[in-house]
C-alpha cells in the first residue's frame, strides 16, 4: 500500500508551464498587432519632449495649410503649426485620457462591485440600482453632461469619462464575484476563520482580476474615442494644447482645402482604438482558463 | 460482506467506551427559502429538519444518505458555515449556534472542514504552501519560519513532497489536491475534522489511499472525525457509528457493525440491499427502493419514508415516528422497527457457496497462484458500492 501511495502522490509534475497567458498572447497574431500599435503610440507619446520635432504651438504665417512635404511631414494646420508635432503631443492627451479615466473607473467601480456581489442584501440593492440608473443613460451623453458640469478641461474630461465608464466595472465585478463566491475555496476561507475583508482581498479579488483587466483594456479604446469626442465638442483639451479630437474639430472646416488635417488625427484614433481592441480580445483569449 | 472482515474490524478498533460528546446538535433545523411564485407564500426547503445528534470525542461518525437528504447542509451547520434556522449546536458543551462571526472565527481553529471537490476547494491564485499556511496565519500560530517548516512537515505527512509548497493547485491531480486540502485542515491543530464526501470525487483507486490517510491522521492527531458519505463500503471501513439521514431527518443511528449486520429501519435496509454482493449467487436480489426522494419542499406527512417503504401502514402516513432507543446504543425512527428488523437479519452476509462452486473456485485460485497472478477475488472493502443517487 505504501508503495502505491507514494507513487500516486509523488508522480513527477509536468514541467512548470511558465507564464501560460503570455505564451498564448505571443502566438495570437492579431493580439500581437494590437500590442505593437499600442506600444507605438505609447512610445511616441512618452518620447514627445525628446523627439526633434517642432514646437506644437509655434505658428508660422508663411506655412498655413501646407500639404505634407519634407519640411512638414504631415503638413501644417490653419495657423501654420506642424501637424506631426501636434499629433505626437496630442497622443499624450488621448492616451492619458484613455488610461486615467479607466483607472478612475476601476478604482471606483471594482470595490463597489466587490461589496455588492460579496455582501448582497441591501448593499447590493443600493449599488445595483444606482448602477442600473447610470447604465440607462448613454455613455457619451453622460460623459458630455458630466464634463459640461465640471467645466471644460482635460482633467475634468477624464473624470467625466471615468465616472461614465464606472458602472460597467461595477456590474462586471459583481457578476464575477457572484460566480467566484460559490467556489468551495471561498467557503474554505471562511472555514479556516478568515474575516470578510481578507476573503475579499485574498480570495475574491485575485480571481476576478482577469476579466476586469480585459474589460479595462477594451474600455481604454472607448475612453480614447470619448475623449476625442469631448475635445471635438470643445469639452476636453483646451487650445492651444493639441489633442486629436480638437484637431478634428478644426479640420472639419477645411475638409476640401486641406483634407490631411483630418486624415492624421482620424487615422491615429482609428489605429490606437483598433490596437486596444485587438489587445483586449487577445487578453481575453489568453486569460481564459478554459482554453488549452 | 464476509464475517471475516467484521471480526478483524472489532479486534482492530475497539469502540471508545462511551466517550463524552464533543459536538452535539439539539433539534437542529435549517430551512432555505426557495423561489416561490410571485403571489402566495414563499416555498421553504426543509434541508435539515430537527436533527439531534451527539458526536463522541475520538470517534468516527458517518452520516449517510441519498443526494439531497441534507447531509451536506448538516455538515456545514456543524461548523457553523451556515447558521441554523433554529435549534442548538454544542461544542464541548457550549452553544455555538448563536455566536457572532467574530466569536466563531476563534473556534474555527478547532473545527476544520475537508471539501468534496478538490478542484474547487483550493484557491487557484495561491501557492500550495500559502494555502496550507493560511489557517496558521489567521490564528497567529508560530512565527513565519515556524509556519513554513510546519507546512513542509504537513506536506510530507500527507504524502506529498515538501518542495511542492511553491507550486500552484492546478499543477496537481485530484488525489494530490485532496491531500493538500487535508493538510490545510490539519494546520491549525483541530480537534474535530468534518469531511463532506472527502473521497467521492476521486478515482476509486485513489479513494482507498485518501481514506487510509485520514484514518492514520485521525490516530496521530487525536481527531474526532465526522464523515459525510454515500459510499457504504467506505463508511463501513472507517466509522465507529453511522447516522442514516432521509429527507432532513436522522432515521437510524447505530454502531457500524450492528447497523450493517441488522439494520432496523426499512430505509437502512434498502440501502444495504443496494450494496452489490460479490457473489454470483446473490444476483437475484432486487432493489426494493423505487421512486425518487420526495421533494423537501413538501415532505410527506407522518413518516417521511412511508411513500417508498414496503412496510408502510396507515399509521405511518399519519403519525411521525420519533427517534427511539432500539437496543444497545442505537436509535431508530420507525413505528414498526421490531418486525422490520427481523426481516433483515443477516442481510449483509454473503450467501453460502454451493459445494461445487466452492470446488471450482479453489481450483481457479490454485491455477492463478501458479501463474503468479493475484487472485481475482478481492476483499469486499476494495469495492465501492454506492447508494443510488440522482447524480
Amino acid at each position: 500500500m505504501t508503495d502505491v501511495l507514494d507513487n500516486e502522490a509523488n508522480d513527477l509534475l509536468p514541467a512548470r508551464s511558465g507564464n501560460r497567458a503570455w505564451k498564448k498572447l505571443k502566438h495570437n497574431r492579431s493580439a500581437l498587432l494590437g500590442l505593437i500599435l499600442v506600444s507605438f503610440f505609447i512610445v511616441a507619446a512618452l518620447a514627445a519632449p525628446i523627439l526633434p520635432i517642432a514646437d506644437p504651438a509655434a505658428t508660422s504665417w508663411s506655412a498655413i495649410r501646407k500639404a505634407p512635404s519634407a519640411a512638414h511631414w504631415l503638413g501644417t494646420d490653419e495657423i501654420g503649426r506642424d501637424i506631426l508635432s501636434r499629433m505626437i503631443w496630442g497622443a499624450r492627451a488621448s492616451l492619458m485620457a484613455g488610461v486615467v479615466s479607466v483607472i478612475v473607473a476601476t478604482i471606483i467601480g471594482v470595490p463597489l462591485g466587490l461589496l455588492s456581489g460579496y455582501f448582497g442584501g441591501w448593499i447590493d440593492q443600493v449599488i445595483s440600482r444606482i448602477t442600473d440608473a447610470l447604465l440607462a443613460t448613454p455613455f457619451l451623453i453622460l460623459a458630455i453632461a458630466l464634463a459640461a458640469f465640471l467645466g471644460p478641461n482635460l482633467t475634468n474630461a477624464m473624470i467625466a469619462i471615468g465616472l461614465s465608464a464606472m458602472p460597467k466595472f461595477v456590474r462586471l465585478t459583481r457578476g464575477q464575484v457572484l460566480s467566484v463566491k460559490t467556489e468551495d475555496y471561498v467557503e474554505g476561507a471562511r472555514a479556516v476563520g478568515l474575516a470578510d475583508f481578507s476573503i475579499i482581498s485574498r480570495y475574491i479579488l485575485p480571481n476576478v482580476f482577469a476579466p476586469v483587466l480585459v474589460q479595462a483594456t477594451l474600455t481604454v479604446a472607448t475612453a480614447i474615442i470619448a475623449e476625442a469626442s469631448l475635445s471635438f465638442l470643445g469639452l476636453g483639451q483646451q487650445p492651444p494644447d493639441p489633442s486629436w479630437g480638437s484637431m478634428l474639430n478644426v479640420a472639419k472646416n477645411f475638409l476640401t482645402q486641406a483634407p490631411w488635417m483630418a486624415w492624421w488625427p482620424g487615422a491615429a484614433i482609428f489605429l490606437v482604438v483598433l490596437g486596444f481592441n485587438l489587445l483586449g480580445d487577445g487578453l481575453r483569449d489568453a486569460l481564459d482558463p478554459r482554453e488549452g | 460482506m464476509s464475517a471475516v472482515t467484521t471480526s478483524e474490524k472489532t479486534v482492530d478498533r475497539p469502540l471508545p467506551p462511551r466517550a463524552p460528546y464533543i459536538l452535539e446538535t439539539r433539534d437542529l433545523v435549517r430551512h432555505f427559502a426557495a423561489d416561490g411564485s410571485l403571489f402566495g407564500d414563499k416555498a421553504v426547503v426543509r434541508a435539515v429538519d430537527g436533527v439531534t445528534l451527539g458526536v463522541r470525542r475520538g470517534e468516527t461518525l458517518s452520516i449517510v444518505g441519498e443526494s439531497g437528504c441534507g447531509k451536506s447542509t448538516l455538515a456545514r451547520l456543524l461548523v457553523r458555515l451556515i447558521k441554523p434556522t433554529s435549534g442548538g449546536i454544542l461544542y464541548q458543551g457550549r452553544d455555538i449556534s448563536a455566536l457572532s462571526e467574530r466569536e466563531m472565527r476563534a473556534l474555527r481553529r478547532d473545527l476544520q472542514f475537508v471539501f468534496q471537490d478538490p478542484f474547487s476547494s483550493l484557491n487557484p491564485r495561491m501557492t500550495v504552501g500559502a494555502i496550507i499556511e493560511e489557517p496558521m496565519r489567521v490564528h497567529r500560530i508560530g512565527t513565519r519560519a515556524e509556519r513554513r517548516r510546519r507546512v513542509r512537515e504537513l506536506l510530507a505527512r500527507v504524502g506529498l513532497r515538501p518542495e511542492f509548497a511553491d507550486r500552484y493547485p492546478h499543477e496537481f491531480s485530484g488525489g494530490q489536491r485532496q491531500r493538500i486540502g487535508i493538510a490545510r485542515a490539519l494546520a491549525s491543530g483541530p480537534t474535530v475534522l468534518i469531511g463532506d464526501e472527502p473521497v467521492s470525487a476521486l478515482d476509486v483507486s485513489i479513494q482507498a489511499q485518501v481514506i487510509n490517510l485520514l484514518e492514520d491522521l485521525k490516530e496521530e492527531f487525536d481527531l474526532t472525525l465526522i464523515l459525510i458519505a454515500h459510499d457504504l463500503a467506505v463508511i463501513r471501513h472507517m466509522s465507529d457509528r453511522v447516522a442514516v439521514m432521509y429527507l432532513g431527518e436522522i432515521v437510524e443511528l447505530a454502531d457500524t457493525d450492528a447497523l450493517y449486520d441488522r439494520p432496523h429501519h426499512p430505509y437502512t435496509q434498502a440501502l444495504m440491499r443496494a450494496i452489490p454482493v460479490p457473489s454470483p449467487h446473490a444476483r437475484d436480489m432486487v432493489a426494493e427502493l423505487t421512486g425518487d426522494v420526495p421533494s423537501p419542499l413538501a415532505p410527506p406527512s407522518g413518516c417521511r419514508f412511508h411513500t417508498r417503504c414496503p412496510h408502510a401502514t396507515e399509521l405511518c402516513a399519519q403519525k411521525k415516528p420519533h427517534l427511539e432507543a432500539s437496543g444497545d446504543n442505537r436509535f431508530v425512527a420507525c413505528h414498526h422497527w421490531r418486525s422490520v428488523a427481523d426481516s433483515a437479519a443477516g442481510l449483509s452476509e454473503e450467501p453460502a457457496r454451493p459445494a461445487n462452486a466452492a470446488h471450482r473456485l479453489a481450483l481457479y485460485r490454485a491455477w492463478t497462484k501458479k501463474q503468479g497472478q493475484n487472485p481475482a477475488t478481492q476483499s469486499p472493502t476494495d469495492q465501492a458500492p454506492t447508494v443510488p443517487s440522482e447524480e
